[in-house]
């Protein structure tokens, strides 16, 4: 529709303006959709980042495997027995199970009683393999480690401590080489727990837990039957098949049909994950609209700004076009105007978003567990081309269907009236 | 064979040295609930280098025929031929075109633009031509002497007299060098004296070989021109050469 844009160009700076406080309002309408459009996608991205942050706080595209019963008949053998896997099954899964990036196995204690000096603290153990370790996302705070082989291999009586149970127990002391009681026998403190966000548990949440090296677990307590079996695919999609694979394996040494999806309950975190994408994105949809929407708002006050600059320069598109100007030597200038205001808007909305969104971010959070939650309002480049994306279609909206107005404007009959 | 057959078999008319070639030309205006028929048959020929007055009262339809001839309005029907092209069944862009390049128009209240300059506002059909700076540059310097405003060139419209506001416009009327200068009651709005200037501008620019045709009712004025063409309820009533 654009023959000569140079031209369009210097029409445009030609055209006459309009009055100042008209344009300010509306310039300030659109800065204020804009405004809102993207603190609520800010919001949203901020809501998702802390979502999935504290979703991978238990661990990323894992699956926890409990033991369970068979419910089919199998060689025949009944439904209804007991599947319990023992230490040395963690082994047999890591060599036969194909795709499979790593596995660990739990042992748990619910009711330990950790003594540190003259303070006992009730909480939970659990013995584990050195996989667990990256699986669960236990990382050691500067100064302390995580569990060693050499750890696994003597059954060493090494503790790595969660945040929470470190700080009930050591209070404001460094408990990294410290020893404590666990049940009575004495524990080394190699590590503890970098605080992290954890949205799902299965044995309560990892801050309040010791971890103890499998092998010293089974010394001490004289089990060795799993409490869990955690698996970690190479691809998250992969993970169908190395659930069904591992069923496979212990189907064939504890006798059940691998088809048998409850002779191990299962949880499979990435089809959590999934879900929870989804629903963050359908959140952030939601959002957008009702951002979008006000922006709509400011975008009809352009339009009708524009109907009004058409109105008022009727016989001046009259002239125009009896000078010789082309339909859309007319309408562009018309639509460039529109933009105008609009861009203009847009920009000051996201000065002012930028400026919004740093002074929030300087809010301190921690304590509250709801601000937590909501996380830090974020701006991210998708978010200001979104916004640039729905201006930028508003505006050429808002300026078009004025200008159309406007080209069909018949020059006779303006300048007859004298 | 005769044009009007010419026409028929759809054969190219002959050349000749009109600039207006109009005949049975009519134009009716149906508003719906009321048709009114401004011109009601309309033969008009006019030669390079003529100075035409238009005379009439108002409501005769001369503003129709103006509107018509500058290629505003199309004519329900009949011929038109603008220097030798037919001007009938053209396309709105090719309308816009031939106003541009073949037709300059004055009008009685100026209609210059407001908000830009003296300047620019005879540099605007230049734009739309599509001329270069520099040879904008040179016509519309070259024309505001020629209408005696070579010290007013940036002022804005609203900082000149009447008279002055007249002369832009007629400096933009020649700005693409049209063919013919449609001027519509061009010393309506001004006191005497200037309409006088103005109309003796108009006969300078006719002495230099433009091709006029003014409106007017003033018969005082009407009488400057060496062709007075008179016209009654969508008629021409009389045509008189002096």
């Amino acid at each position: 529709m654009l023959s000569r844009p140079l031209l369009v160009f210097q029409l445009f700076l030609r055209s006459s303006r309009v009055q100042k406080k008209r344009a300010i309002l509306t310039v300030a309408a659109i800065a204020w959709g804009s405004l809102s459009l993207l603190l609520l996608l800010s919001f949203g991205e901020g809501l998702k980042r802390q979502l999935t942050l504290a979703n991978a706080g238990m661990g990323q595209n894992i699956a926890v495997m409990w033991p369970g019963e068979t419910t089919m008949p199998w060689n025949g053998m009944p439904a209804g027995r007991p599947v319990r896997p023992r230490i040395e099954d963690v082994a047999l899964v890591a060599s036969r199970v194909e795709n499979l990036q790593a596995v660990t196995g739990e042992m748990r204690s619910w009711r330990t009683a950790y003594t540190y000096g003259k303070r006992t603290v009730n909480g939970r153990l659990t013995g584990a393999n050195l996989a667990y370790g990256d699986m669960r996302n236990h990382i050691a705070e500067a100064g302390g480690r995580w569990l060693n082989p050499l750890d696994e291999r003597y059954r060493r009586r090494v503790i790595f401590l969660g945040f929470e149970l470190a700080e009930d127990l050591f209070g404001d002391e460094d408990p990294v080489g410290r020893s404590l009681l666990v049940d009575n026998t004495p524990y080394a403190v190699v590590g503890v727990m970098k605080e992290k966000m954890q949205m799902g548990t299965y044995a309560g949440p990892d801050a309040g837990h010791g971890v103890i090296p499998i092998s010293t677990f089974e010394a001490q307590y004289g089990r060795d039957r799993l409490s869990v079996l955690v698996v970690k695919p190479e691809r998250p999609e992969l993970m169908p098949a190395v659930l069904l694979n591992v069923r496979e394996v212990l189907g064939a040494k504890y006798g059940f049909d691998p088809a048998d999806e409850r002779a191990m309950g299962t949880w499979d975190t990435v089809e959590g994950a999934k879900v929870l994408t989804n629903m963050l994105v359908g959140i952030q949809m939601f959002l957008g609209i009702i951002g979008a929407l006000t922006l709509i708002v400011g975008g009809i006050g352009v339009a009708n700004i524009m109907y009004a600059v058409v109105k008022e320069r009727t016989r001046e598109i009259g002239v125009k076009m009896a000078l010789g100007a082309r339909r859309s030597w007319i309408t562009g200038p018309l639509v460039l105007e529109g933009l105008t205001y609009t861009l203009l808007g847009g920009v000051l909305g996201l000065v002012m978003a930028v400026g919004l969104v740093t002074l929030l971010s300087l809010l301190p959070t921690e304590g509250n567990e709801a601000l937590e939650m909501l996380g830090k309002p974020t701006l991210s480049v998708e978010i200001a081309l979104a916004n640039a994306l729905v201006l930028g279609t508003i505006g050429l909206l808002a300026g078009y269907f004025p200008a159309r107005r406007a080209a069909s404007v018949d020059p006779a009959e303006t300048l007859r009236y004298e | 064979m005769s044009e009007a057959a010419l026409i028929d078999e759809g054969l190219p008319v002959p050349a000749r040295g009109d600039i207006i070639h109009m005949s049975g030309i009519r134009k009716v205006y149906d508003t719906g609930k009321v048709t009114v028929e401004a011109l009601r048959g309309i033969d008009l020929e006019v030669s390079l280098g003529e100075m035409v007055a238009l005379i009439g009262p108002s409501g005769s339809g001369k503003s129709t025929l103006m509107n018509l001839i500058g290629c505003l309005d199309t004519p329900t029907d009949g011929h038109y031929e603008l220097r030798g092209e037919r001007v009938a069944g053209l396309r709105r862009e090719q309308l816009a075109e031939i106003r541009n390049r073949r037709v300059g128009f004055v009008f009685q209240s100026f209609n210059l633009l407001p908000q830009i300059s003296a300047y620019e506002n005879v540099e605007m059909p230049m734009l739309f031509g599509g001329l270069s700076r520099r040879k904008r540059r040179e016509r519309v310097t070259a024309l505001l002497e020629r209408v005696g405003l070579q010290d007013r060139m940036t002022h804005k419209p609203t900082e000149l007299s009447g008279g002055q506001m007249q002369r832009v416009a007629i400096a933009r009327a020649m700005a693409m060098e049209p063919d013919i200068l449609l001027a519509d009651e061009p010393t309506g709005n001004l006191d005497t004296s200037s309409g006088g200037d103005i109309m003796s501008l108009f006969s300078n620019l006719w002495e230099q070989g433009c091709t006029i045709l003014v409106i007017t009712h003033d018969r005082a004025l009407a009488r400057r021109a060496p062709r007075q063409v008179e016209m009654r309820d969508g008629l021409i009533t009389s045509d008189i050469r002096s």
